[in-house]
């Protein structure tokens, strides 16, 4: 039994009900949301530690025999996974402190906010397909109440393209599930990676449950062609859910096709891994050309999401041990790097008042620090050296180089480029330019900056971000060391078999 | 049975992706609920049908007797019926205040996401 395994998902649900028994008191609620996360991030800590030095643990929930009851499973990449979900949660948590107003604030944005943090953790660490399926609803209707919570017109109509999307992905996960169940009598993850690929299963029926479930957690990714909801939703609400929505919920669909593609669907490598392939290729060109038509500096960032993720699937369809290494090591890069650039975008909003690039300027005049807090970001996303995204796409360019696919390292490469001239763009209109002459639109109904402790719950998570994105980039042996371990792991499906069912695989 | 109930089914999702794809939200939501019904049903054919005996180990014995129904598919459905009829309920009252502050059903008419 171990104890650390279920942390990540008692926290939260802990933190949720003590934030809901303080319903009427704002001030408490915001002290509990912060201690509740950062007591979150030193569980997953503790976790990842303890995974990466004693291997992978399992927890059989109600003592339940494995492929009977419900099993969390936490390897290195779900480990790595929810030190993320414990990092982004403390950051935004911070953040929110100085960036929520107030009457969201007392409509429970707090409680919903960790609900959502039990959703993701729940699906990290999960072991069972139909149990995932229930932390996939945990977590999206969080989001959906925090999509649409305020109530404002640009919301409402994003949350309702939001909502039916995702209520059709999940209505084709729950169909593949039923067929998955009717195909290998079972729903444990290991014990269907056992049966699936034992032989007596019919692999074109395996092959065609495996394109149920590309679908059904590509919508989730946002991956092309299926990503079209994304940058029609997500600037809509408070920066703050749209840092956490970017930083988390996307990634728990690509979580859920490195899971899936890694241990159960190996019958048909050749084709749905080279799939894989081609849709990255294109979900990162469409998602970095979108990005540079726009002239929001929230839409922009979110087509970005949608161009980041094309990347996190190359190293899957790639699929060798460094392929996979360079996903999970991009995956933190990723979440860290684009968090970031978000929540600058919520603190610029709130001191010029607008997110339309065209109206914003002179920021680098005024602000020199906050401007050197989305710098470095910014570069790193782009992949300039020595930051976090270089080292990421050095390898993920380095494994496709290797395995000779050379069509998307130069797919890989072109849109970096891309990458960084809409980043520039960012930069040259928002910071550099001087502020055009329009009547100052006045930031309605956020707290107040003036005072000093507001403004450094705003910038304080921004730079423990930022830094964190340059230490990555710096000092990349650790983590990359950590990377390769977990993609070994994933490679090695037969470990995570035995660490569940026990005995000999 | 199983015939008649695949047709059932396939009959279902068509008609709920139909409704999907309308421009009215009152009929995407039924839409959404009738493709939560065929996913059901759905899970519950797939899962076999048995009838008539019960998945009940007999006093005396260590398992149940051979031809027994699977319970698992209706306690997955059972889970699958309660988070849909909250999902539903949910998009049921955003719609309906989407409505009053758009004014209008038709989906088409929703662009202020379109700018930035």
């Amino acid at each position: 039994m171990n104890g650390l395994l279920i942390l990540p998902i008692l926290i939260p649900l802990m933190t949720a009900i003590a934030l809901v028994l303080a319903w009427n008191h704002r001030a408490i609620q915001r002290r509990i949301s912060v201690a509740g996360a950062l007591i979150l991030f030193l569980a997953a800590i503790g976790l990842l530690t303890s995974v990466s030095s004693d291997g992978i643990a399992v927890v059989q929930i109600g003592d339940w025999p494995a492929p009977f009851g419900i099993t969390l499973v936490a390897d290195l990449f779900s480990a790595i996974m929810v030190t993320m979900t414990g990092l982004m949660g403390l950051a935004v948590a911070v953040y929110s402190l100085s960036s929520m107003d107030a009457p969201r604030e007392s409509f429970g944005y707090y409680p919903l906010f960790h609900v959502l943090l039990m959703g993701v953790n729940g699906a990290f660490l999960t072991g069972d397909m139909f149990n995932l399926y229930v932390w996939f609803e945990v977590m999206l209707i969080a989001s959906f109440v925090l999509m649409a919570l305020g109530g404002e017109r640009v919301q409402l109509e994003g949350a309702i393209k939001y909502v039916t999307i995702n209520l059709v992905s999940s209505a084709l996960f729950l169909t593949a599930i039923g067929i998955l169940y009717s195909v290998a009598g079972t729903l444990n993850m290991a014990d269907l990676a056992q049966r699936l690929n034992s032989g007596d299963v019919d692999p074109g029926m395996v092959t065609a449950l495996s394109m149920m479930f590309l679908i059904a957690f590509g919508i989730k990714a946002a991956v092309f062609p299926l990503f079209f909801w994304l940058p029609a939703s997500y600037h809509t609400p408070p920066v703050a859910v749209t840092a956490i929505f970017s930083g988390l919920l996307t990634k728990v669909g690509v979580y859920s096709l490195i899971r899936v593609f890694t241990l159960i669907f190996l019958r048909d490598v050749d084709y749905t891994h080279t799939l894989i392939l081609v849709i990255a290729g294109f979900t990162m060109v469409t998602g970095v050309l979108g990005a540079v038509a726009q002239t929001g500096f929230r839409r922009l960032l979110s087509f970005h999401i949608v161009s980041q993720i094309g990347y996190l699937l190359m190293g899957l369809g790639l699929f060798t041990e460094l392929a996979l290494a360079g996903t999970v090591f991009f995956m933190v890069h990723v979440i860290i790097a684009k968090s970031a650039l978000f929540l600058v975008s919520g603190a610029v909003y709130q001191i010029a008042g607008t997110y339309d690039l065209k109206k914003l300027g002179g920021l680098y005049k005024s602000h020199v620090g906050l401007s050197m807090m989305f710098l470095f970001p910014a570069l790193s996303l782009a992949g300039i050296p020595p930051l976090s995204g270089f080292w990421a796409k050095l390898t993920l360019v380095r494994a496709g180089l290797e395995t000779e696919e050379y069509a998307i390292v130069a797919v890989a490469l072109g849109v970096s480029i891309l990458t960084l001239f809409s980043m520039m763009k960012i930069w040259a209109e928002a910071f550099w330019k001087d502020r055009p002459e329009s009547d100052e639109a006045a930031s309605d109904g956020l707290p107040e900056l003036r005072t000093s402790r507001a403004w450094l719950a705003l910038v304080a998570p921004i730079i423990a971000l930022g830094a964190l994105t340059i230490v990555l980039g710096i000092a990349a042996e650790p983590f990359f060391v950590l990377a390769r371990d977990a993609a070994r792991q994933l490679l090695d499906p037969a470990s995570y078999i035995q660490a569940v069912l026990g005995g000999t695989p | 049975m199983e015939v008649v109930l695949a047709f059932v089914i396939g009959g279902l999702y068509a008609a709920g992706l139909f409704m999907m794809m309308r421009r009215s939200m009152v009929k995407v939501i039924m839409g959404l609920a009738l493709l939560g019904y065929a996913s059901n049903l759905l899970i519950f054919t797939v899962g076999r049908l048995t009838r008539g005996s019960s998945p009940l180990i007999p006093a005396d014995a260590a398992q149940p007797a051979a031809p027994f129904a699977d319970p698992l598919p209706q306690a997955l459905i059972l889970t699958a019926i309660v988070i849909g009829f909250g999902v539903q309920a949910f998009a049921l009252v955003l719609f309906k205040r989407t409505y009053q502050s758009v004014g209008t059903d038709d989906l088409d008419s929703i662009r202020a996401t379109e700018k930035s």
